[in-house]
């Protein structure tokens, strides 16, 4: 098994209520699974589903990305800087 | 010493980045500021709440940098963005490019924004006159 935390932004904070939270994950498990089990968890993010970036350590990833043991992920709800 | 890309809850001064970017090689430096207005959509705005990822933001503010330094020939960039609560008329973002030529740093600052709009993982909250606020998503 591997431990990840998982940040939280803006409309994801307010509909989760926090701003972080680890998950224990199988291993090999990837970011699109990741978020699958949070919007079972949270069924109001599946409104973002589709409109998503994805990051691991700071870095954009995919649905596909696989996460190690102590990631940082994020899922970036539609972004409105400037 | 001026960092070419922040994120700050500090007010925003153009000043000392055009400072900072502009070399004796450069004949043009293009300042955009991006600044809280009192409304959107035809909605009033009271004011706004930016909130970044800071340890994300940062290096992707670089990277956009990079991008348009691939594209136009341009010689040194900053980019500040503002966040927390901002007022009305508050600058929320500086994009200061520095170039040779006028042409490469106005076409360099306008894809710098655009980027920035696209992926740059900050966000912004609407908070209405009428006293509701959303997140702009």
């Amino acid at each position: 098994m591997i431990t990840v935390t998982v940040r939280f932004f803006a409309g994801h904070r307010d509909i989760v209520g926090k701003a972080t939270a680890q998950y224990t994950l199988a291993e090999g498990a990837t970011l699109g699974q990741l978020w699958e089990q949070l919007v079972a968890e949270y069924p109001r993010l599946a409104g973002y589903t589709g409109r998503l970036l994805f990051a691991v350590n700071q870095q954009f990833g995919q649905p596909t990305t696989v996460l190690a043991d102590g990631d940082e992920v994020a899922f970036i709800p539609p972004v409105s800087g400037g | 010493m001026v960092e070419p890309f922040v994120i700050t809850t500090e007010p925003l001064d153009p000043a000392p980045l055009v400072a900072a970017v502009q070399t004796p090689d450069d004949g043009a430096v293009v300042t955009f500021s991006g600044v809280v207005r009192n409304h959107f959509g035809g909605r009033p705005t009271a004011f706004l709440v930016y909130e970044a990822y800071t340890e994300m933001a940062v290096p992707v503010l670089r990277q956009i940098a990079d991008e348009a330094r691939a594209r136009w020939p341009i010689g040194k960039v900053c980019v500040h963005h503002r966040v927390g609560k901002l007022e009305i008329g508050e600058t929320a973002v500086l994009v200061v490019v520095a170039a040779p030529h006028r042409d490469a740093a106005f076409a360099a600052a306008a894809y710098i924004m655009d980027r920035i709009k696209e992926i740059a993982p900050i966000w912004k909250q609407e908070h209405w006159a009428d006293g509701a606020a959303e997140w702009r998503e």
